[in-house]
């Protein structure tokens, strides 16, 4: 059967007992051991092992939301590396911040694709919302998921604005000093959530290096564990919202 | 043997163990986890602010002719001078905290941000502010320099008479 020395040699690899504690199940050549190849992954363990024809469909879906969880891990990457060269600190952040782009090579590409990457995100996830509920995706059994969905936004828009503070220019202080205004207006906590997100009564290195904790550990963690939950759930769900002309034609349609 | 089996009948009918013991570690875990959220909300409020000071020193009244506006960038304060005497105006916009401007030829102070207009004792002209800008207490040390104390503030009828 095995024809190319690649083939062989990957047939060897599979017989070794090193793969084979690795992965248990044998080749995923069966509808058994394909189910089981998915359960039996940390990482696919969340997706359905079967899904339908429609749902793989670009009008289904558009792809909206597996390209705000692409834009999510490219994020998650860039703003890594550029946590490399900044430090959140008065007034250093700005300078590495500059240094990022006249100093560090290609700095100036990684932080401008984390500066597009994050607009593009909140563009891809309202536009993933906006298709979700034009198609009826609130609806049960999908209510809960659109909740969490609403969750996963907020956190979108959070991660955006305690990011916008972290260059320390004017217009970062500005867009924080009025954005955390705002905040304080609200009755009764107003003026304790202020203090507390600030670290202090002005925008100041405690307000900078809260805003860095909350946009590089908090607020990733709390997101990547809502994600987990969005994906569980569709599967949990029975799969995506489909428009329903196209589920009563089924399998027959052909386009 | 029938005195213990009684003594089981009566145990369960109120509470077995079992369930006592559930119900006081949920309660301790209960009371633990109040009060790591207290003391979590403590750390969380700083107790020393390296904040810059909310007093400062004005200079001599003879700097500051009679009828004018004087801007002070540092402490965003507007220092004005009336015949009645001194008052220390906030040049922080009541509305969402930007820095206003002082426009001597119309004779108004001017938020850049959303517009919002105040004459130059601090009353409200046009919104969006919601309120008048506050008036600093503002005092004399005792070497004659004007003192503005950002923390405290004055009525606007109140002047300093030097």
């Amino acid at each position: 059967m095995a024809t190319s020395s690649i083939e062989l040699a990957l047939n060897r690899l599979r017989e070794t007992r090193a793969w084979r504690s690795i992965f248990r199940r044998g080749p995923a050549r069966t509808n058994r051991t394909r189910s089981l190849a998915i359960f039996g992954n940390i990482f696919l363990h969340l997706m359905p092992v079967k899904v339908r024809e429609q749902s793989l469909r670009v009008r289904a879906t558009y792809y909206l939301g597996s390209f705000s969880f692409l834009l999510f891990l490219l994020l998650t990457v860039t703003g890594i590396l550029l946590m490399l060269y900044y430090h959140p600190a008065v007034p250093q952040a700005y300078l590495d911040m500059k240094d990022l782009r006249f100093v560090a090579s290609n700095g100036v590409f990684l932080r401008n694709l984390h500066r597009v990457g994050a607009h593009a995100m909140v563009i891809a996830v309202f536009w993933h919302m906006f298709h979700v509920f034009y198609r009826g995706g609130y609806r049960p059994p999908h209510e809960f998921n659109w909740v969490v969905g609403v969750v996963l936004m907020l956190l979108t828009l959070f991660l955006s604005y305690t990011g916008y503070l972290l260059p320390w220019d004017q217009l970062a202080f500005w867009a924080i000093t009025v954005g955390t205004n705002i905040i304080s207006a609200e009755p009764v906590l107003g003026h304790d959530v202020r203090f507390l997100l600030l670290g202090g009564n002005l925008v100041g290195e405690n307000a900078l290096l809260r805003f860095y904790v909350l946009h590089c550990v908090i607020l990733p963690l709390v997101a990547g564990m809502f994600i987990a939950i969005h994906f569980w759930r569709i599967q949990k769900d029975g799969g995506l919202t489909l428009r329903e002309n196209h589920e009563r034609e089924g399998h027959e349609r052909q386009d | 043997m029938s005195d213990s089996d009684a003594a089981t009948a009566a145990v369960t009918s109120e509470i077995s163990r079992r369930d006592f013991l559930n119900d006081v570690a949920a309660g301790a875990l209960g009371i633990a986890g109040l009060g790591a959220m207290v003391v979590t909300y403590r750390f969380l409020s700083p107790n020393a602010l390296f904040e810059p000071s909310t007093t400062f020193r004005a200079g001599n009244p003879d700097l500051y002719p009679v009828n004018s506006v004087t801007f002070n960038q540092d402490q965003q304060v507007y220092i004005v001078r009336t015949p009645e005497g001194f008052y220390a105006v906030s040049a922080v916009c009541t509305h969402l905290g930007c820095i206003t401007q002082w426009k001597p030829d119309a004779n108004i102070i001017a938020c850049p941000c959303h517009g919002s207009k105040f004459k130059s004792d601090g009353t409200k002209v046009e919104g969006p502010a919601p309120r008048s800008l506050p008036h600093f207490s503002i005092t004399l040390t005792p070497d004659g320099e004007l003192l503005v104390d950002k923390m405290e503030t004055m009525k606007p009828e109140q002047t300093l008479k030097v």
